[in-house]
C-alpha cells in the first residue's frame, strides 16, 4: 500500500468538494432535511405513543444513525460515479495505483463526504429537538463502525456493478440502500417481520446495530453480543464487497469495458 | 525490440476486435497505427495499456511480458492521451497535475509542473476548471496530465482530433520536439494522414482486427502506387485485404 498515491485520490475528491460550494450544500442538506422531518415525526410519536414515552428521540437516532450508513454508502459510489461523469474513468485505470490502494482512498475519503454531511444535522438535533446521539455513549462508537463498514461494503457492490454493467447501473445505485431498509429494522424492532423475512434480516447487520440502538436508549443496557454480530457481519459483507469488486475489474478487462467508460 | 506484440488477439463474445496480429516498436521510435473506426486501434491500445485482457498472445516491453510486471510497476513507466477520455472537469488545471503528478508518484513534482506547463503554455489557465477551456487548450492540458511522469512509452490516440490547424501543427511540433529530447517510444493512433507522415518512423495499417500492411510511409505509400497516404490509405480501406 503507497499511502501518497491513496491521499493523492483523496485529494482528487477534496478538491471537488472544496471547488465547489452548491456541492458542499447538497452534502449537508439532505441530512438536515432528513433531521428536521424525522425530529417532528419523533416528537409527535414521543407524544402520543406508549412504545416511544420514555424514550425521547429514538427514531430521530435511528434516523441519524440510518443516514450515516446511507451517506457512507451514497458518498462511496459518487466518488466512483464523478470518474464515470468526468470521463476520468481511463485515466485513473492507467495511472499506477494498485486497485487495493484505489479501494481504499474511496473508503477513507468518504469517511469525510459523510462527516460533512452528518455533523450539522447532529448538531442541529440537540438544540432542536434534545436529541443527542452521544447519549449512546461509547457503543456508539462500535456502531458507527459497523454501519461504515457495511454502507461502504454495499457500495462496493454497487460500483462492482457499475464495472459489470457500465453508467446504466447508475439507478441502481441510488435504489440499493432503500431496498434493504424495510429487511433493516431501522425504525422498528425485528418482530415486526414474518418470520421468514426475520430469518433473512439477521443476516444483514443493521438489526443487530438498530436492536442494540434501541436497547440502550430504552433500557439502557449494553449488550455486546450484538454489537461483536454487527462488527463481524459488516466485515463479512466488506470481504464480500472487495472480492466481488476485484471479479468485476478482471471481467471488466475482459469485456475491455475499462477503456472510454463514460456517459 | 522494446516493444513487442506476437499473436495478439482479442474476441469479444463473437466478435474479433484483434486478430493475430504481430508488430514491434523499437526504443524511441514512433509507430503509426491506422485504420477505418472499428478496426481495432483503440482495442490494440487499451490491451497495451493493460486495460483489456488479450484473449490470446502476449506483449513484451522492455524483454518481460506484459503479465510479469505489478500494475503500478509497468503504468509507472507508460502514459497516454486521447481526446475521447477526460480530466475531472470541476478541477483546476494546476489541481489535475497535482492529483496525477502524485498518483505516478513523481519527484519535485512543483518543477515538474512547471516546466511541463511552460512548454506546452498552459500556465495563463493554470487556475481555470478544466471543463470551462477550450478543446485546443484540454488537449493540451490532457498531454501534459500524459508526459507529467516522463513516461518511456507514450501512447496518442488522435492526439490533434477537432484542433484548428494552428493548434493542432503546436501539438505536432511538441511532440516531435519532445521525443528527440526525451527518447520516448510513440504508438500513434490517428485519422490525420499529414500528421502520420509528418510523426512516424513507420506505420501498420489495420482493418477489421487484422494488419494488412507495415513499412514506412514511403515505402507503403510506393507499394501501392499512389501519391500519398491519404490515398493510399483510401486504397486499403476500401479495397481487399491485403499483405
Amino acid at each position: 500500500m503507497n499511502f501518497k498515491k491513496i491521499y493523492a485520490l483523496g485529494l482528487r475528491h477534496l478538491y471537488l468538494i472544496s471547488n465547489s460550494f452548491p456541492r458542499i450544500l447538497d452534502l449537508i442538506y439532505w441530512p438536515t432535511v432528513q433531521i428536521f422531518l424525522w425530529g417532528f415525526i419523533s416528537k409527535f410519536f414521543t407524544l402520543n405513543s406508549d412504545y416511544y414515552s420514555n424514550t425521547v428521540g429514538i427514531i430521530l437516532t435511528a434516523a441519524i444513525l440510518y443516514d450515516f450508513l446511507f451517506r457512507a454508502s451514497i458518498s462511496f459510489n459518487m466518488m466512483f460515479l464523478e470518474e464515470i461523469w468526468s470521463r476520468n474513468f481511463t485515466n485513473l485505470f492507467i495511472a499506477p495505483i494498485k486497485i487495493s490502494e484505489i479501494i481504499t482512498s474511496l473508503t477513507l475519503t468518504a469517511i469525510l463526504r459523510t462527516l460533512i454531511g452528518l455533523i450539522p444535522a447532529v448538531i442541529l438535533a440537540v438544540p432542536l429537538f434534545g436529541v443527542s446521539v452521544f447519549k449512546l455513549g461509547a457503543p456508539l462508537l462500535f456502531l458507527l463502525i459497523a454501519l461504515y463498514l457495511f454502507g461502504i461494503s454495499l457500495g462496493l457492490l454497487v460500483t462492482s456493478g457499475l464495472l459489470r454493467f457500465g453508467p446504466s447501473f447508475e439507478n441502481i445505485a441510488w435504489a440499493s440502500l432503500f431496498f434493504l431498509a424495510p429487511l433493516g429494522c431501522i425504525y422498528y424492532p425485528i418482530e415486526i417481520l414474518p418470520d421468514v423475512l426475520q430469518i433473512i434480516a439477521k443476516c444483514l447487520p443493521l438489526v443487530h446495530i438498530f436492536e442494540e440502538m434501541r436497547s440502550i436508549l430504552m433500557t439502557g443496557e449494553v449488550n455486546n453480543i450484538d454489537i461483536i454480530r454487527s462488527i463481524s457481519l459488516s466485515i463479512i459483507y466488506f470481504i464480500f464487497g472487495v472480492i466481488i469488486f476485484y471479479v468485476s475489474y478482471f471481467g471488466a478487462k475482459n469485456r475491455g469495458t475499462l477503456i472510454n467508460m463514460g456517459e | 525490440m522494446f516493444i513487442q506484440v506476437k499473436n495478439l488477439s482479442k474476441k469479444f463474445n463473437d466478435t474479433i476486435a484483434v486478430n493475430n496480429i504481430n508488430l514491434n516498436i523499437e526504443k524511441n521510435k514512433t509507430l503509426g497505427l491506422l485504420g477505418p473506426n472499428g478496426c481495432g486501434k483503440t482495442t490494440t491500445i487499451g490491451m497495451l495499456l493493460g486495460l483489456i485482457r488479450p484473449s490470446e498472445g502476449e506483449i513484451i516491453i522492455d524483454g518481460k511480458n506484459l503479465n510479469e510486471y505489478s500494475r503500478d510497476e509497468i503504468l509507472v513507466r507508460i502514459n497516454f492521451a486521447s481526446p475521447y477520455i477526460e480530466l475531472p472537469k470541476k478541477l483546476t488545471v494546476q489541481q489535475n497535475l497535482e492529483v496525477y503528478g502524485r498518483l505516478y508518484g513523481i519527484k519535485n513534482l512543483e518543477e515538474r509542473i512547471e516546466e511541463i506547463s511552460e512548454d506546452l503554455d498552459i500556465k495563463n489557465f493554470f487556475k481555470k476548471k478544466t471543463g470551462e477551456l477550450s478543446s485546443g487548450q484540454k488537449n493540451r492540458v490532457s498531454l501534459a496530465k500524459s508526459l507529467i511522469n516522463k513516461p518511456e512509452i507514450l501512447l496518442l490516440d488522435e492526439p490533434t482530433a477537432s484542433l484548428d490547424p494552428d493548434i493542432g501543427d503546436f501539438i505536432r511540433s511538441y511532440i516531435q520536439d519532445y521525443q528527440s529530447k526525451n527518447h520516448v517510444t510513440i504508438l500513434l493512433a490517428s485519422h490525420n494522414m499529414s500528421e502520420v507522415e509528418r510523426l512516424c518512423d513507420s506505420i501498420i495499417m489495420m482493418k477489421k482486427g487484422k494488419i494488412i500492411d507495415k513499412g514506412t510511409c514511403e515505402q507503403i505509400i510506393k507499394k501501392h502506387g499512389r501519391n500519398d497516404l491519404e490515398q493510399t490509405f483510401l486504397k486499403l480501406a476500401r479495397g481487399k485485404d491485403e499483405l
